[in-house]
């Protein structure tokens, strides 16, 4: 005998079909990233043996220092600037942490359509906004002050 | 009796790899001392190999998964206070790291979670646009902060987390006798079937104003500290807004994948991530998580979670203490 459970909404199914493919892709590049990096198969823009390195003048290696004094030591590109150094094999693995991060994005475009369909003005608001934050997040546009 | 015996063996390599990594020559104010005397002398590199960090990661964060898994916990908020107490990275890269590990643990559970019709995107989707807004404003506010002031206010929190733990009751099936006008207008309304009992459970929501007020705060906590905030999700989906237990932890771990990834646009486009703590941490507790639902379906977790509780509570005093400069 088979019971009829309760189902997900047309919309919910899509978010979590793309969000599955997606987040496999994602972890999947991650990886192999990861792989390539510490293998040494590119060259990577901070050598790896630098990250646990004290300075001269600092009592903590360069993995302990604040993020902006670590991007000034190695003149870190701010923002999107790492795709131009998606060539080095640290830079590299960003592409699958961009991946995992643009995910979300994603998946509300593909239930936007959806959700107009059915005309359900508000999670269109809500969807339409959404994306709007993740977008503002994710531009770089917003800076964070440094001490 | 075999259940008892695999708890127990998990607590013995827990402590063992805690006493490791405290033992480790970055630890600690001795190591930190010798390290300065290293520096004013002329050598300029750290005695351990850089590998041995990303290998010692990679078997904490695997440890933190089953524990995470088994104490009801999210990954998140046993990482940024573990790896930033006791590893030598700066808590800039740890709470970038650590809202990418929450992140990927929400990404890779949300989609079973959604087809099972457990987490609800009706519920979801409002209280994520409020969370991941407020997000963005905890990651610029935690980013510009000295990280003294993260460290202490970090402590803190992760105390409060532990007070909830260990004394915020749950309810199964709220009563909500007047769905709000909010969630009425919103359709926030769902059916699920309740397997423990066979049958299925309509449920609605109430105090939605007031809930979605709460996800500013939790939305700013989560990006200040990286922490994730199923911690803070949960009861307030559960107990304040009445939606069921179920619905809630599910809908709450979905809810991340949208919350941590405004913050962790925030923190990678400010430079706080560094792939050599990020690659292994979630490998690890992504693999550790899959094992801890292994343990899980056989164990009794109650003691694992006052294990949890206890690690929580040395977490958070050692980053309290590491704040105020007592314990560096």
């Amino acid at each position: 005998m088979t019971e009829n459970k309760p189902k997900a909404s047309e919309e919910q199914l899509a978010y979590a079909g793309v969000l599955n493919i997606g987040m496999w892709v994602g972890l999947a590049l991650l990886v192999v990233t990861f792989i390539i990096y510490v293998s040494g198969a590119l060259p990577s823009y901070v050598p790896i043996e630098k990250l646990s390195e004290i300075p001269q003048g600092s009592n903590v290696p360069y993995w302990g220092m604040r993020a902006h004094e670590f991007n000034e030591a190695f003149k870190v590109p701010h923002g999107w600037g790492w795709v131009s150094l998606v060539g080095k094999g640290d830079y590299l693995n960003f592409v699958g942490i961009a991946m995992l991060g643009g995910l979300s994005i994603l998946c509300y475009l593909v239930i936007l359509p959806i959700l107009i369909r059915k005309r359900d003005t508000p999670y269109v608001v809500i969807a339409i906004l959404e994306v709007a934050v993740l977008t503002l997040a994710a531009s770089g546009i917003l800076k964070a002050g440094g001490h | 009796m075999s259940n008892s015996k695999g708890l127990l063996k998990i607590f013995i390599a827990a402590v063992c790899l805690i006493a490791l990594f405290m033992s480790l020559p970055a630890f600690g104010s001795e190591a930190q001392e010798a390290v300065k005397e290293a520096v004013a002398e002329t050598a300029p590199a750290s005695t351990t190999p850089w590998w041995v960090w990303p290998l010692v990661l990679f078997v904490v964060t695997f440890v933190l998964g089953i524990l995470a898994v088994l104490g009801g916990v999210g990954g998140g908020v046993l990482f940024v206070p573990i790896i930033g107490g006791f590893f030598p990275f700066n808590i800039d890269f740890v709470r970038g790291a650590g809202l990418l590990v929450a992140l990927a643990g929400a990404l890779a559970a949300g989609p079973g979670l959604l087809k099972r019709n457990l987490a609800s995107l009706r519920l979801a989707l409002p209280v994520a646009l409020i969370a991941s807004a407020a997000a963005i404003v905890g990651a610029m506010i935690g980013l510009a902060l000295k990280p003294n002031v993260v460290n202490i206010l970090l402590g803190a929190t992760i105390l409060f987390i532990v007070a909830i733990m260990a004394l915020a009751k749950k309810s199964d099936f709220p009563k909500v006798p007047n769905p709000d006008k909010v969630s009425q207008a919103l359709h926030i309304t769902g059916i699920y079937r309740e397997e423990s009992i066979g049958k299925d459970v309509e449920w609605n929501v109430h105090r939605t104003p007031q809930g979605l007020a709460l996800f500013i705060i939790i939305g700013i906590m989560a990006g200040m500290f990286g922490l994730g905030a199923g911690w803070a999700n949960v009861p307030v989906l559960n107990l304040l807004m009445g939606a069921p237990l179920k619905i809630s932890v599910a809908t709450s771990k979905f809810l991340l994948s949208i919350t941590d990834t405004s913050a962790a646009w925030v923190y990678l486009n400010q430079g706080a991530v560094l792939p050599m703590i990020v690659v292994p941490s979630i490998v690890g507790i992504m693999l550790g998580s899959i094992v801890g639902v292994k343990i899980l379906a056989k164990a009794k977790p109650k003691a694992i979670k006052w294990m949890v509780i206890g690690l929580l509570l040395f977490a958070g005093t050692r980053a309290l203490l590491k704040g105020l400069e007592i314990w560096k």
